[in-house]
């Protein structure tokens, strides 16, 4: 594994003994003492650290909360009220979970567009990003699965829709959503398999980050300017002290804004109606996902029949099945993006034309949240449809298009030369 | 440079923010009027003596028809009574409890650890005691129908455009009936007019009379007065963490304040050399 | 660790940057202990939920209604999910329990010590050897060699004070913190 040089040696005897056996000191050393990081990275970078934060504080309280909770449907509503009214620092413990998975995908989306931005997904950091995007996939259903807990309106009724979406697939699609729910309904099976696989996934998660700082530690960071380290000496700083205190500092004001949101708003990001008892017979006036899913309800819910009409071969799939492979090929279309991206140069900053296109897709993807929020009527159908339709032309073909056709501008010779703003090389 | 990044994330945040905050789907009818209660705010509070007037009214008004199944006696202390006061209060209810030896269910007296006793049996029992319709459980109504009893920093930008503060939308149902539909509209038969409510027409008549209970501590009960009070009580049941909640959260956003700031002059001295 | 950081402040005087170095120390220093501090007060409620929960704690006393048990009668109640046998004593099993040699106890202990009102015996109903609960609450049931209880399990025989006289048992059976409330009411734990 590539990182710093290790030079590290002991007088203690008894880190020896345990160095000689596991060479765990020498490891700690290397990746997270020793290990070069560029010096010119900005608070962007700071989100990785944040996102691995989050995950250890989720998996706390969620391990807090199962001592508590009952998978079952007749105790799962009362036990979670329980945790907020009984259980010592219940409701303190439940909102920070509640919360923390706001923090997760709010942290987790800001690192992605960073990578979008600096070109960190390109080479030889394609498996990093990969890795991320399973990362993505592993978040989005340990939350899905976790906000069908609490048993309310919302989580029963988010539950039924997005399980039957399933049943689009031809043939096979109902045997499937029968096996998904064990059941004819989402019902008591449903529910507690989903804790099972809930109290599973994070774990899973911590797996694939394992791996995805392996992939990282390669090949190093990137960095605002794109362009590799040539002079560890010249270019990279240790990573203690200086980017431990930064990660630190950085914490510091994730925990105060996440704080606020725990302490004086903590159903801010939630649903009223998720604190009504699911009830099977009564379908809330509108369902709608936590909010972290609205840009891909947005792309699931703008494949209507109508629109569909016009699309050739229509007849091979119903727009339920349409929206169904849209949605999850909007993720999935992330995985080709090394690919797709035919550029020489990473970073934005360098690439004034490209730039003006990311900022329209960074709008476009908060148009998609906003549209996946509201009802599906009028012309909030039409503008669900456009955005939907910008964003997977963005990807396929104004990222290769522009990273032919533009003109960058001139790149630094090097990191150190950046920083110490020396005359810049032709391209 | 710099500060261009750190000011653009800010801004998307809090473009991100704004946007959700919009993005729940409206309740329909009109908004209710924004009340200064007691509880509002960083530093909010709740009023004792309205808390136990509204409970007056829920046990004297409420408690025919609705549940309030969350709540146990025991917690009553936090209205501001005592013990004993508690334990004549559970005393007056009766709770089902059993098997006894031969096998039956029998009824006694409520004891403090007891949560309140439903006013049927079941949701079916509810509903045909009620013209079909069941009277919700009154325990999270007020954070079922908004955004909870508090919304911390009366910005307008921040309060979820789409939900009502629960307290509002609660305190403006109560008050919110009137005698007759407007001229046009359909009021089906065995419904009343509320302005608030979704969809106009509600199966329960309008709860609080002039004068329907006769406050113990004196206080004139208008409809508006109980209303409020009712309100704050209901507020209280759905969050009785909400006190202990803010004055935490005030202590720990001063440590994290004080906490971020020694650790960035200790990021500023140790990049001091890099910059 | 701060090799590189000990780069910084190539200044005149020694004395700047000794001042230097012990400002940044003290920085350091004090906001790890800040930091450890808040580390400690956030882990805390992790601990503590753990702890019995508030409608657990509200079922820690149990009342009992007195009034209807009648002199020589026992009653089984539950008080922490545990059985608790109270006995309305007569006037010869308390004398008997009174005259006991202390040494001939396995756990010694005088009658006195084990009640508030002498001829209300209360005693949590598990034996004190692997336990079990031990019979004699009823009438007709066996009660061992000594006139109160008898654990089925192993054999161990409890007099009627509820102490340990034979069998396998090591100590009384257990006294709960109890007073009474009035007369005709006994508040347990």
């Amino acid at each position: 594994m590539s990182g710093g040089t290790s030079k590290f040696q002991s007088n203690n005897g008894l880190v020896n003994w345990v160095e000689h056996r596991l060479p765990i000191f020498s490891f700690m050393d290397a990746q997270l003492n020793q290990y070069p990081t560029p010096k010119n990275l900005n608070y962007f970078w700071n989100f990785g650290s944040l996102a691995g934060i989050i995950l250890v504080i989720m998996i706390v309280s969620g391990i807090a909360l199962a001592m508590s909770y009952t998978p079952h449907t007749e105790f799962a509503f009362s036990s979670v009220e329980r945790i907020m009214r009984d259980v010592n620092s219940g409701w303190l413990i439940r909102y920070l979970h509640v919360n923390g998975a706001s923090m997760f995908f709010i942290v987790v989306y800001i690192h992605m567009f960073r990578g979008l931005y600096y070109g960190s997904y390109k080479a030889p950091r394609e498996i990093l990003w990969m890795i991320g995007i399973f990362i993505l996939l592993a978040m989005m259903a340990t939350a899905f699965m976790g906000y069908v807990l609490p048993w309310g309106q919302m989580s029963f009724w988010g539950a039924t829709v997005i399980t039957n979406l399933f049943s689009a697939l031809p043939i096979i699609g109902e045997p499937i959503v029968k096996l998904l729910w064990g059941g004819f309904v989402v019902e008591n099976a449903t529910l507690n398999r989903f804790f099972a696989l809930h109290y599973l996934l994070p774990f899973v998660i911590v797996g694939l980050i394992f791996m995805h700082l392996w992939a990282l530690h390669m090949h190093h960071s990137n960095n605002p300017t794109g362009v590799e380290i040539k002079d560890e000496k010249q270019d990279t700083i240790p990573f203690h002290p200086y980017y431990t205190i930064k990660d630190l500092y950085g914490l510091g004001l994730l925990l105060t804004f996440f704080a606020f949101f725990i302490f004086f708003a903590p159903n801010y990001f939630g649903h009223p109606d998720n604190y009504i008892m699911a009830d099977p017979l009564v379908t809330p006036a509108h369902i709608v996902p936590e909010w972290y899913f609205l840009p891909f309800y947005a792309i699931l819910r703008a494949f209507t029949t109508d629109f569909f009409m016009y699309i050739p071969f229509a007849w091979l799939m119903s727009a339920k099945l349409a929206g169904v492979i849209a949605m999850f090929a909007s993720i999935l279309v992330l995985l080709a993006l090394p690919w797709l991206d035919r550029s020489h140069i990473r970073s934005s900053n360098y690439r004034p034309a490209f730039r003006i296109f990311y900022w329209v897709f960074v709008i476009d993807c908060l148009v998609l949240g906003w549209v996946g929020g509201q009802a599906a009527e009028g012309i909030l159908v039409t503008i669900g449809q456009w955005a939907t339709f910008w964003y997977f032309f963005h990807l396929i073909i104004v990222v290769p298009v522009v990273g032919v056709l533009e003109r960058p501008k001139a790149l630094p010779n090097s990191i150190a030369a950046s920083i110490n703003g020396a005359p810049q090389a032709a391209e | 440079m710099q500060i261009i990044k750190t000011l653009t994330a800010i801004a998307i945040t809090g473009t991100v923010i704004i946007g959700v905050s919009s993005t729940q789907a409206a309740v329909s009818g009109p908004k209710p009027e924004s009340i200064n209660w007691s509880f509002n705010g960083v530093f909010g509070t709740y009023d004792r003596a309205s808390l136990q007037r509204g409970f007056q009214v829920f046990q004297n008004v409420c408690a025919g028809c609705h549940s309030l199944n969350l709540v146990a006696f025991r917690n009553l202390k936090a209205l501001g009574y005592n013990e004993n006061e508690v334990k004549a209060i559970a005393a007056e209810y009766e709770v089902q409890d059993g098997p006894n030896e031969d096998g039956d269910m029998f009824d006694r007296p409520a004891t403090p650890a007891d949560h309140w006793p439903a006013p049927f049996a079941n949701s079916r029992a509810a509903a045909a005691m009620n013209g079909g319709a069941v009277p919700p459980d009154l325990s999270l109504i007020t954070k079922a129908r908004g955004s909870g009893g508090d919304s911390a920093i009366r910005v307008s930008m921040l309060q979820p455009s789409g939900f009502p503060l629960g307290a509002d939308y609660v305190h403006g149902l109560l008050t919110g009936y009137l005698e007759e539909a407007p001229v046009g509209f359909d009021l089906p038969e065995g419904k009343y007019y509320n302005k608030y409510y979704p969809g106009h027409s509600i199966a329960m008549s309008s709860p609080l009379g002039e004068d329907a209970v006769e406050y113990n501590d004196g206080t004139k009960a208008t409809t508006d007065q109980m209303s409020r009070d009712v309100t704050t009580f209901l507020v209280w049941a759905s969050e009785p963490e909400l006190e202990h909640r803010k004055q935490l959260g005030v202590k720990v956003i001063l440590f994290l304040i004080v906490l971020t700031a020694m650790l960035y002059a200790l990021k500023r001295r140790i990049w001091a050399n890099v910059h | 660790m701060s090799d590189t950081a000990q780069n910084a402040g190539q200044s005149t005087g020694g004395n700047a940057e000794i001042d230097e170095q012990t400002r940044r120390d003290f920085l350091i220093w004090s906001t790890a202990a800040v930091g450890a501090a808040g580390t400690a007060l956030a882990v805390w409620p992790f601990i503590d939920q753990m702890n019995p929960a508030a409608d657990t704690l509200a079922l820690a006393s149990t009342e009992v209604d007195i009034s209807k048990i009648m002199v020589g009668q026992s009653v089984t109640v539950i008080w922490r999910g545990k059985p608790v046998f109270v006995r309305h004593r007569s006037a010869d099993e308390i004398s008997e329990a009174e005259v006991v040699d202390l040494a001939l106890l396995p756990d010694p202990q005088a009658d006195g010590a084990r009640v508030t009102k002498p001829e209300w015996l209360i005693m949590v109903g598990v034996c004190t050897h692997l336990g079990c609960i031990p019979l004699g609450q009823k009438q007709g049931e066996e009660k061992g060699e000594f006139g109160g209880w008898f654990c089925p399990c192993h054999g161990s025989h409890y007099d009627t004070s509820g102490r340990i006289r034979k069998g396998p048992a090591p100590s009384n059976l257990t006294v709960p913190t109890h007073r009474f409330v009035d007369d005709t009411t006994v508040l347990i734990g």
